[in-house]
Parts: structure tokens; sequence; C-alpha cells
């Protein structure tokens, strides 16, 4: 979601008012996807790598991301979608914390339409938290099935397998992505599901996060469309 | 605020475009119900979709002339923007070709392109291994470079290094560092299991995929050659800020494109998440 401050500079607007649009432009993407079918939507709300900006940037983030979570819990009540926040949730503050684990508990029941809000992510830091709770798992099976510190038992020794890893991510909980849109005219992946997005359709958009509509995403899901048989073929040979 | 009434005045513009379509599509689909039943709506359904992703193909070929012109203007020389190339911002670059248009023949002409315009370090990915298995043909069939060791410095230097990678470096190779990873835990003797305690740090996750062989340099650049812009699998841990540009078929590759993706390369700033 680049381009919020970008947006406002351009707009005039007062410091931080580009995250207020963006944070609507998120809503109403969530909304469009709702309404195109489409059941999974992901967006990178807050990198790890974000805490490096000023502190009164990040507490305006905060303080929307909890806006947020207020208007996704009043929408759970009379819609069935499921909202997961994937990340590193210690680093939020005790407060916000609570309160995505409490939205996450309420709505875990749905998931027909499913709506994941990454904070406080980074695919590294994804992969290592992965690894960890892998030798964890590992760790108490390794104790469980008794001392093997003997090198000759080498064959028994619990061995961390490529599925270990990928269902310990904290973006486990939904498939791979089929699209991932990037705006603001920006060509990388900033450490976001570089891991999941392996076969899927990297989209970069010139236009800015808060100014982005329907018709980008109408656009984006028909260049999706063109490419659809390459795509599946190559899942498939995944 | 001010910010507030345009976003939700242009929402409402939106939704109100977005239920006029849906509106118009459910009175034409209930009109032809009632004419023919479910049969004629899907197939008249199907005819739209089709005609509208003709139209979309014939959009973009139209669009693949007017880059090849281009491109052909810019290796002529003829566009002064990309006479001067700052090369030197491109220390590693690394190339994903779709493994079904692996033509060695491209490879070694592309590689010929790049060499000529002073690229020295260069990463060559396709997802099967394709490229892996044909190296060593492609180190005699072009004799500017010579491969890539694992703990190369990225020196100017008169050879290109060449580096040849595939799935199997990235996703397995985390799996392989992981155990390298849970050896140290086990020997350590550490019996944490506590949820929330950090175990490794992100540089420690790294020297272990040193150790098995799949962390080689974050390439600066990634070009894709293939249908889609996908990065196929390229290892996860070394793309993070990697600048990914699609370049189109192999097959159809253009020297103008190449430069031009360059240029566009060396023009960009990045935050790094300031």
């Amino acid at each position: 979601m680049d381009g919020n401050r970008r947006y406002a500079k351009r707009k005039l607007l007062e410091e931080g008012a580009g995250h207020d649009v963006g944070a609507m432009a998120l809503l109403n993407m969530i909304i469009y996807c709702h309404e195109l079918g489409v059941k999974y939507i992901t967006a990178y709300a807050f990198a790890i790598d974000n805490f490096r900006r000023k502190p009164s940037e990040v507490q305006k983030i905060m303080d929307l991301l909890k806006e947020c979570m207020t208007v996704l819990a009043k929408i759970a009540k009379h819609h069935p979608i499921k909202v997961n926040f994937a990340g590193n949730l210690e680093l939020l503050n005790t407060e916000l914390r609570d309160e995505a684990r409490n939205l996450m508990g309420a709505t875990a029941k749905y998931s027909k339409f499913v709506v994941t809000i990454c904070v406080c992510y980074c695919c590294t830091d994804d992969i290592v938290h992965s690894v960890e709770e892998s030798c964890r798992e590992k760790h108490y099976y390794h104790c469980y099935i008794g001392d093997s510190h003997d090198d000759d038992k080498d064959d028994e020794r619990p061995i961390i397998k490529l599925v270990d890893i990928e269902k310990n991510m904290y973006m486990a909980v939904i498939p791979d992505p089929d699209i991932l849109i990037r705006t603001s005219d920006e060509h990388r992946l900033s450490n976001f599901l570089q891991w999941q997005t392996c076969h899927s359709l990297l989209a970069s958009l010139s236009t800015d996060w808060p100014e982005i509509g329907v018709w980008h995403l109408v656009k984006v899901v028909l260049d999706f469309q063109q490419n659809y048989d390459y795509f599946v073929r190559k899942r498939s040979l995944a | 605020m001010k910010s507030q009434k345009w976003g939700s005045s242009k929402m409402e513009s939106e939704r109100r475009v977005l239920s006029f379509f849906i509106f118009k599509w459910a009175s034409c689909h209930d009109a032809l119900l009632l004419i023919g039943g479910d049969m004629i709506v899907n197939i008249l359904l199907r005819l739209t979709w089709h005609l509208l992703h003709v139209t979309i193909h014939l959009f973009y070929f139209a669009i693949n002339i007017a880059n090849a012109l281009e491109s052909h203007l810019i290796s002529k020389g003829l566009l002064r923007r990309y006479k001067s190339l700052h090369i030197s911002k491109l220390q590693y670059l690394a190339i994903v070709i779709e493994s079904e248009d692996c033509q060695t023949s491209n490879v070694i002409e592309l590689l010929q392109w790049l060499a000529d315009l002073g690229v020295k370090h260069v990463c060559l990915y396709d997802k099967e291994g394709i490229l892996k298995k044909s190296k060593d043909f492609i180190l005699e069939k072009f004799d500017g470079a010579t491969l890539f060791q694992e703990n190369d410095v990225l020196l100017d230097q008169s050879l290109m290094t060449l580096e040849f990678a595939s799935f199997s470096d990235g996703k397995e190779a985390v799996a392989k560092a992981a155990n390298v990873l849970f050896m140290k835990y086990l020997k350590s003797g550490s019996t944490s299991s506590y949820q929330g305690e950090q175990i490794f740090t992100e540089s420690q996750m790294g020297e272990a995929l040193k150790t098995v062989g799949g962390n080689g340099p974050e390439p600066d650049l990634l070009l894709v050659y293939g249908p889609a812009r996908c990065h196929l699998g390229f290892p996860a841990w070394r793309i993070r800020y990697t600048e990914i540009q699609h370049m189109g078929p192999l097959k159809s590759m253009k020297y103008g494109s190449l430069i031009k993706a360059i240029y566009k390369f060396t023009m960009v700033q990045q935050n790094y998440g300031k």
C-alpha cells in the first residue's frame, strides 16, 4: 500500500492525512474484492522496518490500525468475514495486541471471505520465526523419543522438513496469493511474501494507494486471466 | 476531515458505478432467463468475456509493437536519455528465465549483451535447473565469464562472474539451513520452549544458509524473461529489496529493452521502510 505520504504531499494535506485516506482505500478495496468474488485479501499494513519512521507517524499508523479493527469488528457482526492479523504481534502494545487477538477469535468460525492484515511483518522474520517454531516442535519430539545424543543414531534424529517450516509461518493461515499488487510504480517486494509468491502475478500500478479504485482491481484481474493457464500449469508442477 | 470527505465521495461514486453494472447485468440476466434459460445466459456471458480478452490481447499487441520500436531506437542510440548508463549502480544482476523457454543460444546472446554493457556479476535462475545442467556448455561457449564461488566478493574484474541457481536453492535450502540451526540448538542444551522467546536471529539464519550454499549476494535487479511478471521461486532470502522488471519471453528479447530496464533501475530511490 505505497504512496500515502506522496499523495498527502501532492494534495497539500497535513502530515499523516495520507494514511487516513489510505485506510479508507483499504476498506474500499476489501468491499470491492468481496463484490468481485475474491475469497482472500491480504494487506501489508505495517512492516517491522517501518518502526524506523518518525515516532509521530508510527503512532498515527497504530491509531489508524485500532480504528480499522473497530470498523472490521462492526462489519463482522453483520457479514461473515474472517479477520487474521499476521506478523510478530508481540511488537505491538498490549491494547492493540489484545484487540487483534479478540477480533481473530470472534471471527475464527467464518471462512467464506478472509481478510488478513500483515502487521509487524516481514518475510525474513516470518521464515526465522517458523524455523524457531519447527525447532521447538522437533525438540519436544526429540525429548519424547528419548536421548538421541548418541551419534550412531543419526537416522532417528528428528529432521525439519519444508512442510514443517511452511505450516509454522504467520502466513500459513491462508493459501498463497494468485496476485500481488503494489502501488506507486514500485517494482520490488520489500520483504513482503517473497516466499509465498513463487507462482503469483506481481502487478505494479503507477497510482498511489489512496487513489486506487475498482477499475485498477478489474484491470489487474483481467491481466491475471490473460496468463491464467500459465499460472495453473506452474502451480500444478510445484 | 478534507481527506476523509474526498475519500468517501470517491468511494460513493465508485460504488454507484459498480452497482449500476451489477444492476444492468442483473436486469439483462433476468430478461434472458425469461427468454431462454440459463444456457443462453451462460453462452452470452462467455462470449462477452472472450471478446473482452481478445480486445485486451490486441491492446497489448499494439503496446508490444510500440515497445519494439522504442527498443530499436534505443539500441541505435537515437534516444539521448539512454545513452549514458550508470552501470556501476548495478552490482549484482539476477535473470529469471522460464524453464520452458531456456534456449542456451538466447542465454549466451543475452550474456554477451550484458558483458558489452559492463555488467560484472550475473545470476542465472530457472525453476527446473535446466541452466544449471547446461552451465559447462554455457561457460564454454561464452568465454567472457567464470563461475561464481560461494565466498567471492563482488569486486570489479575483467571477467564476468556467473552464478547458476534453481528452485532447490530457495525453499529447500532454507529447510537444510533450519536443520543446521536445529542441530546447534540441540547441542547448546537450551530447553527454552517459551513461545515468544527468540532463539535465532536473521543473521544466524543467513550464516546457516551460507553453510548449505544457499545464500549468495542479494541482486539489485531481477529481470524476468517469461510470459508473466513472476519470480518463479527465486531464493526468497535474497530478493527482499530487489527491483523486479518483466522483460517478456526470452525468444523475443531485445537489446534496447535491456538498456531501458537497467536505466529505469538506476533512477530508482529506495527508502527501506523509512
